[in-house]
């Protein structure tokens, strides 16, 4: 797997589990209150997330390479390794696994509950939910794709991985119209988790003046260095807690 | 105010989450990594390991208040629609 295709492979795994958190929220808004105010919350959602990557990405490719690389992999690395402490938390029973099925079942219930009022002829309720709910989600991918893109110069791929995962999630979103509760969201995220922290720690060493031996081929070796740490991790708090500890009772 | 504050908590939320002794361990190894790559080391090591000891202790501190019951902060990277 060359760096190239393990940077589409990020960009498409994360992009993907943002994507599902915020198509659990408007199928249950489009389901409850109507699809007219949700479709034009998601369009306006895209629209300004499409500004921030219009603004964001032509304005960091005049940064300094070396300055751009050592500041966004350091935001990355703290990006990363906050993903892969709660997906190894929750690997080890000891931090709830995130329910799509009972995220979906209680936007539903809220929203049936919520007031209509309506402001220029859009249920604002639903509007403005859904707009939040996928410019907050995209607010993440948009950062993923802006940074990777811009910091190996493949802003392009980047953004074919989230165009993938967006092509993928909502496919398959309007074709069962239930949230997609099947996916292994907390193996997605420890992936995610992985991949972040290791071009966090790849681009910040490099902008250092470090140099990585075998170049960019380091980084197939420290995705398996944090791998390997992660997974003696799990499996050190699993055997603390008494090898197979009951499951945290997923509550959000 | 509550407009500026609620702003500049969002971002505080996203960029640096609810660890910020992890994000400053990482910042101090960068800062190390940057002097030792200074002298005549190539320290190409040194930010992974300082990153997996990052990890360790990060996980750690978090189970162990788990597992006592201690009060934690939010899950800030979850969506935030409660």
């Amino acid at each position: 797997m060359t760096p190239t295709v393990v940077l589409v492979v990020s960009t498409f795994l994360a992009s993907a589990v943002e994507m599902v958190e915020a198509l659990t929220i408007v199928l249950a808004l489009g389901v409850t209150r109507g699809w007219r105010s949700v479709t034009i919350g998601v369009a306006a959602a895209f629209v300004a997330l499409a500004l921030v990557v219009a603004a964001l990405g032509p304005a960091l490719t005049q940064v300094p390479i070396s300055a751009l690389r050592i500041v966004v992999g350091a935001v990355l690395l703290v990006f990363g390794l906050q993903w892969l402490r709660k997906a190894i938390l929750r690997a080890a029973g000891l931090r709830a696994l995130h329910d799509e099925d009972e995220i979906f079942a209680r936007e539903i219930d809220e929203s049936r509950h919520a007031e209509h009022r309506t402001v220029a002829r859009l249920d604002w309720y639903a509007f403005t939910l859904s707009f939040k709910g996928v410019f907050l989600e995209g607010l993440e991918v948009a950062f993923i794709v802006v940074t990777f893109g811009s910091t190996e110069g493949h802003i392009g791929l980047a953004a074919v991985g989230a165009g993938a995962a967006l092509v993928v999630v909502a496919t398959v979103g309007a074709l069962v119209h239930r949230p997609l509760s099947r996916v292994p969201e907390n193996s997605l995220k420890f992936a995610v988790g992985i991949m972040l922290s290791t071009f966090g720690t790849f681009w910040s060493a490099e902008g250092a003046g470090v140099s990585w031996p075998g170049q960019d081929l380091a980084i197939i070796g420290l995705i398996a260095f944090l791998a390997a740490v992660s997974f003696g991790l799990i499996a050190l708090l699993r055997r603390e807690s008494g090898s197979l500890a009951t499951p945290v009772k997923a509550s959000s | 105010m509550g407009r500026i504050r609620r702003f500049g908590q969002f971002w505080y939320e996203f960029l640096v989450g609810d660890d910020w002794t992890a994000a400053l361990a990482v910042v101090v190894a960068l800062g190390a990594t940057a002097l030792l790559a200074d002298g005549a080391l190539n320290p190409w090591w040194f930010l992974p390991v300082a990153v997996a000891a990052v990890l360790a202790v990060s996980v750690r501190r978090e189970a162990n208040a788990r597992r006592s019951g201690a009060a934690l902060p939010p899950d800030l990277t979850e969506p935030p629609f409660e």
